[in-house]
């Protein structure tokens, strides 16, 4: 009975892995595929990546994307973990519940409410103070760092919610001041989390199409709207080796992390 | 000393809150101050609230209801927030169908596995939405992988229509979503005690008792939260919707997007989103109160 | 109010500072509350400690005595009331410039530092010179005879260890107090005794003054100087351990320490030197040597520890301190017996023999009628 269960268990479960990464692996290999006509199979090749590296367009969307995830992620880590840290560390303050909603609500927010009211209050505020002087690279950044700011702030919350608040308090017993405290002690144990916010924020930057689309400015196309709008076409070989190469790269990134988390978890836990 | 403490205290409390203060919090409140405005043409495109006439020394303030009314009254919108609910809550059921026994399989393996299927699943997770969207197009065309298949085996003799229909959509939040959906299960299962179902059998519940009445029960943080997680945003999806929906596809984020970009029509597309975000007001509070408690 | 006896037969050659009349007291904790929201966790304790003194917080878990520790270190504020060390008032001084260290109860080692690190970090706040550092880390680590675990990771450490290394961090700046949550707490049986005498040894050496806060009563017994019984956020009792032991000075620590059998009973004559109370729980009279404050005809319980009634089959001919029961229970410990008897009234009681003799044949068993005594001196009497 039992074996019996745990088989159909693996079954399903398989089958939902199947499911899981079937279209990739038909992704990746399809852009090594000769033929222009995607669906055709013509023999392998390189070709699409060749023709993906010409393509300017697709380059130069690249390079803005990359930028702006960069500063985003950055200036979110900075925010998420004095908000996470906040949140989790201070004690009760007014409009502590509000920062609390504030914190958790961009997680679910639908994307389009977020890009639209973000793109309005641009527009009022330069209305009214003449700044941001149109939208751009700037507006992208502070919408990204907006929502990344929130899954930072989360990621860095539990992690202070699991680290012993007895590691803080004997700092200051020992003499540290709060900010030695925070930059000697609170910082490096929070720092693998702050890491992984940043990788996550990165990535949300990266991937971002409905919220760069409300609030960028003309000429200021980020990688996802070029995808997007040459996907809505129908599908295209240069974005299948595009696709792959993202793909790979966040693949190994990934793994290389999780392996090194495991060990150094396993090396804790022989510790305890 | 403590005057010190207390505003190096206030400084690092503040920072993130008038962030968060400025581009999450007003920005709501301009969308819903420009749907009590009016579409018209220029720059922006909505007319002000409030307008001084200098000549005459009069403040005019003026607020239309127009567009809510509009919202109500004709059946496209109702039509387009109720399709989008129906969509995004079979989306949800079956993400929890499919992501339940992975969870579980997760949450029993060996520490070894355990990772390794982690990973698996944390991965589509971190690679692009975007893309894993695009993906399915290429497998549902009619000249698709899916279609050559059933063409195959002989379950079908003539290619079928699956992109750019319901189904489509379905399968697209369904398999974007998922991981939002086991990572939460997983978690909880993860915590349960094992010496549970078999104190459970050993009380005389069959596996599927025991299953039904401690195993699910135990989940329930886990499966609300999941839930959530996937409803909320499937609500209001525009990419999805956009790339494997049908033109008929009706989905409330794609509505929005068209009357904002295609018809610019600021003032509506602020009426749609308000009123999104009031029916979401309540899963997004019952999210954060589950949350609370987990605490 | 209290029934506390002349305790002279404890005195050594030199006077503890506690009996001192007029002494100064090291920490002066004056009326201190402390609330969390309504829940009252510390109720308006005053208690003086002095200078080289190791005085034990002893009491269950919620009785208040962390939070007391807590204050001292400056981790909570008080709600009312003050704290003085070395004569200073405390309030609102933060943790980190008070002259006071704290040993937690988790250690709290820095997981990201060396052991040498760890115990260096103290110092280095103090903006001390590298070589002073480094010179006063090697010292206290060959103290604690860790010298050559100094460049490990806390993780890499036994328990046994990790407690050194925490004892010899919040050592190393010298600090006027030390406070120790739980020292013990964490470790096995063996280990706990060693380093018991450790702790007592090294208190000796440095001259620090320490509090402890513990919920084992043994480990306050071997190692305070004076015992602080805390419950409900109040100090019910302060004393020596021996005092604590022998002449609770109510219900709850009489019970709290140690075991205890209480009869419960009105007082019939009461002289300065000895009272008499009726018990129906014993079906008649005991005679307590001393005198208790308070009214006649008032009612008031009588504790006497197991150990201190004689059980015996014969008979006994005496007017007070002494009834008869049939026993209910036997339980054989090794070193000692534990019998219960049921008295005539229904109580049932507790005692406990030595057994001093290996034979078994003519043991006291089951169902046995015994007679018990007991000295006027080896009961005291609780008002309270």
């Amino acid at each position: 009975m039992k074996q019996g269960s745990s088989v159909a268990l693996k079954v399903m479960a398989g089958a939902g892995f199947v499911f899981l990464y079937a279209p990739i692996i038909a992704l990746i290999v399809y852009s090594f595929n000769e033929s222009k006509l995607v669906t055709v199979w013509g023999g392998w090749s390189l070709k699409w990546y060749v023709e993906l590296f010409r393509n300017e367009q697709i380059m130069s969307a690249a390079w803005v994307s990359l930028k702006i995830a960069f500063i985003s992620a950055t200036l979110a880590s900075v925010l998420g973990t004095l908000a996470g840290f906040v949140l989790s560390r201070m004690r009760k303050f007014a409009g502590k519940a509000m920062l609390t909603g504030w914190v958790t609500a961009p997680l679910v927010m639908p994307e389009v409410i977020t890009g639209l009211s973000l793109l309005l209050l641009f527009v009022s505020l330069e209305n009214m103070f003449g700044w941001p002087a149109g939208r751009g690279v700037t507006t992208i950044v502070i919408a990204h760092t907006t929502f990344c700011l929130a899954y930072v702030a989360v990621v860095v919350q539990s992690r202070l919610a699991s680290l012993d608040e007895t590691l803080e308090e004997a700092a200051m017993d020992l003499g540290a001041k709060p900010i030695s405290l925070f930059f000697l002690i609170t910082l490096p144990l929070i720092a693998p989390a702050i890491i992984s916010g940043w990788l996550l924020s990165f990535t949300l930057s990266l991937d971002d199409l409905v919220i760069a689309s409300f609030v960028s400015g003309p000429g200021n196309s980020t990688l996802p709207m070029v995808i997007f709008s040459k996907v809505r076409l129908g599908v295209t070989p240069e974005v299948n080796a595009l696709a792959t190469l993202m793909i790979v790269t966040v693949s190994i990134a990934v793994i290389a992390a999780i392996v090194i988390m495991h060990r150094q978890n396993r090396f804790k836990d022989t510790n305890k | 000393m403590l005057s010190k403490l207390r505003l190096g205290r206030m400084a690092v409390i503040l920072v993130p809150m008038l962030w968060l203060a400025a581009f999450f919090f007003i920005p709501f409140l301009v969308v819903f101050k420009i749907s009590l405005a009016e579409a018209m043409i220029a720059v922006p495109p909505y007319s002000p609230l409030l307008q001084w006439d200098s000549s005459n020394a009069y403040l005019t303030f003026k607020v239309t209801f127009g567009n809510y009314l509009y919202l109500f009254e004709s059946r496209f919108y109702l039509d387009a927030y109720l399709s989008s609910l129906k969509i995004a809550a079979i989306s949800t059921f079956f993400a929890l169908l499919i992501g339940f026994p992975i969870a579980y399989l997760i949450a029993r393996s060996r520490p070894t596995m355990r990772t390794i299927l982690l990973a698996l699943v944390i991965l589509p997770f971190w690679t692009s939405f975007l893309l894993r969207v695009y993906a399915w197009m290429a497998l549902l065309k009619k000249n698709g992988l899916v279609n050559d298949f059933l063409l195959a085996t002989g379950i079908i003799d003539q290619p079928i229509q699956i992109l750019q229909t319901d189904f489509a959509v379905y399968l697209g939040i369904v398999y974007t979503y998922l991981p939002f959906m086991i990572l939460p299960l997983y978690t909880t299962l993860e915590k349960m005690d094992l010496n549970l179902l078999d104190a459970a059998q050993d009380l005389g519940a069959k596996p599927y008792q025991s299953f039904f009445l401690v195993t699910l029960p135990l989940a329930k943080p886990g499966i609300i939260a999941g839930c959530l997680l996937v409803f909320i945003p499937a609500v209001g999806e525009y990419v999805i919707p956009a790339l494997l929906g049908g033109s008929d596809t009706l989905m409330i984020g794609r509505v929005l997007w068209d009357e904002f970009f295609l018809n610019r029509d600021w003032p509506l597309a602020s009426a749609v989103a308000v009123v999104m975000l009031i029916v979401l007001v309540g899963p997004i509070m019952f999210m954060r109160n589950s949350n609370k408690e987990a605490e | 109010m209290s029934a506390f006896p002349n305790t002279s037969t404890v005195q050594t050659q030199s006077v503890p500072t506690w009996r001192q009349k007029d002494a100064k007291p090291f920490v002066q904790i004056e009326q201190i509350t402390k609330q969390f929201g309504q829940f009252t966790a510390v109720n308006s304790v005053s208690l003086d400690i002095y200078r080289n003194e190791l005085f034990c917080l002893l009491g269950g878990s919620g009785s208040g005595k962390s939070t007391l520790l807590r204050m001292l270190a400056g981790f909570e504020e008080p709600t009312s009331g003050r704290i003085l060390i070395d004569g200073v008032d405390m309030t609102g001084i933060p943790p980190w410039e008070r002259p006071v260290n704290m040993m937690f109860q988790s250690y709290a080692l820095f997981p990201h530092l060396s052991v040498e690190a760890n115990v260096a970090f103290g110092l280095k706040r103090e903006g001390l010179k590298s070589a002073e550092v480094n010179k006063r880390v090697a010292e206290i680590l060959g103290m604690v005879q860790l010298g050559h675990l100094a460049k490990r990771k806390p993780h890499m450490l036994s328990g046994g260890q990790r407690q050194r290394v925490a004892l010899a961090r919040s050592l190393v700046k010298r600090p006027k107090l030390l406070l120790l949550d739980e020292p013990l707490g964490a470790l096995d049986k063996k280990l706990r005794e060693e380093t018991q005498f450790e702790l007592m040894r090294l208190q000796d050496e440095l001259g620090i003054t320490f509090i402890v806060v513990t919920h084992d009563q043994e480990e306050a017994m071997t190692l305070a100087t004076r015992i602080g019984v805390m419950n409900n956020g109040d100090i019910v009792q302060t004393a020596e351990p021996h005092e604590v032991y022998e002449y609770p000075q109510n219900r709850f620590v009489a019970e709290f320490i140690g075991n205890v059998n209480l009869f419960d009973g009105t007082v019939m004559d009461e002289e300065r030197d000895s009272t008499t109370i009726r018990s129906s729980d014993i079906d008649g009279l005991l005679k307590v040597d001393h005198g208790i404050s308070g009214a006649p005809n008032q009612n008031v319980s009588v504790a006497i520890r197991p150990e201190k009634i004689r059980i015996s089959r014969e008979p006994i001919d005496l007017a007070v301190n002494a009834t008869t029961g049939v026993i209910s229970d036997v339980a054989y410990m090794g070193s000692q017996s534990i019998f219960k008897v049921r008295l005539n009234s229904g109580k049932e009681i507790r005692i406990t023999q030595p057994n001093v003799s290996r034979e078994m044949g003519n043991r006291l068993t089951w169902e046995d009628r015994v007679f018990l005594s007991w000295g006027a001196d080896s009961c005291v009497v609780l008002v309270a």
